[in-house]
């Protein structure tokens, strides 16, 4: 908890800093979710989220190759009736959120981009609707890892 | 100013398909120069899509995105709307691109 707090009072230090600098819109660090994307593990992201332990859904439609040949450029798309929010995550990656959308209403609950996968790994597909998170899960092959170098 | 994107998209019975390629590096933060030196990450942060004005689809990236971007997202729109994508990256560049549904 004191540690939680720590860090959440350095990163508004830093923003604070970096805004009054005029490095960054105020709007712009409000905006991002730093702590999401530096979350390490699933359950960090998870809780940071607010989703706590979602509950794994048929519903949520996750469309990934079973064997990416190159971990640098994978497609993935989620695919669900209704969203507020959708979060890509992979188990493996250094920080496991690669990407969270948020969906207006009049917006389909769908959506397709590429990320890096750096080794085999099983790929998270979140949705929040009606204020409740659910999930689907694939494991992806990867050939050649796409994070390091 | 960064390179411009490419943004297509078509209307087909109500629903809109919006298909966006960002151009940009995308640089991870793990990988290392010739040196040994650790590339610092360099990736969009935000991006935000408006149809007439109005928010159709905001995206938060993180570095692990594929380099150049590409989203395809559908919405409920008609021919004739202006789309205006806008992204902003972690270093506080940003573009803004505009199309017209076809």
């Amino acid at each position: 908890m004191n540690q939680q707090r720590r860090s959440v009072l350095k990163y508004s230090a830093v923003f604070g800093l970096m805004a009054s600098a005029g490095l960054i819109s105020t709007v712009q660090a409000q905006e991002w979710n730093k702590a999401a994307f530096e979350g390490k593990g699933l359950d960090d992201v998870f809780k940071i989220l607010g989703a706590g332990s979602p509950d794994k859904s048929a519903a949520v439609t996750l469309n990934a190759p079973d064997i990416a040949e190159n971990g640098a450029v994978v497609p993935v798309g989620i695919t669900t009736a209704k969203a507020e929010q959708m979060a890509i995550l992979v188990e493996k990656n250094p920080s496991a959120l690669a990407a969270q959308f948020f969906i207006p209403a009049g917006t389909d609950a769908f959506v397709t981009t590429r990320i890096k996968m750096g080794q085999t790994s099983n790929v998270y597909g979140l949705v929040k609707a009606d204020g409740k998170w659910l999930m689907t899960v694939k494991e992806v092959k990867v050939t050649l890892g796409g994070c390091g170098g | 100013m960064a390179d411009p994107m490419r943004v297509r998209a078509a209307e087909n019975g109500g629903i809109v398909d919006v298909k966006i390629l960002m151009k940009h590096d995308m640089e991870s933060g793990q990988r290392k120069d010739a040196a040994g030196k650790t590339i610092p990450a360099w990736f969009i942060s935000t991006i935000n899509v408006k149809a007439n004005g109005k928010d159709v689809f905001n995206g938060q990236f993180g570095p692990a995105v594929s380099k150049d971007p590409f989203l395809n997202f559908k919405y409920k729109g008609a021919k004739g709307d202006k789309i205006a994508v806008t992204w902003n990256d972690n270093k506080g560049d940003k573009r803004t691109d505009e199309a017209t549904v076809s």
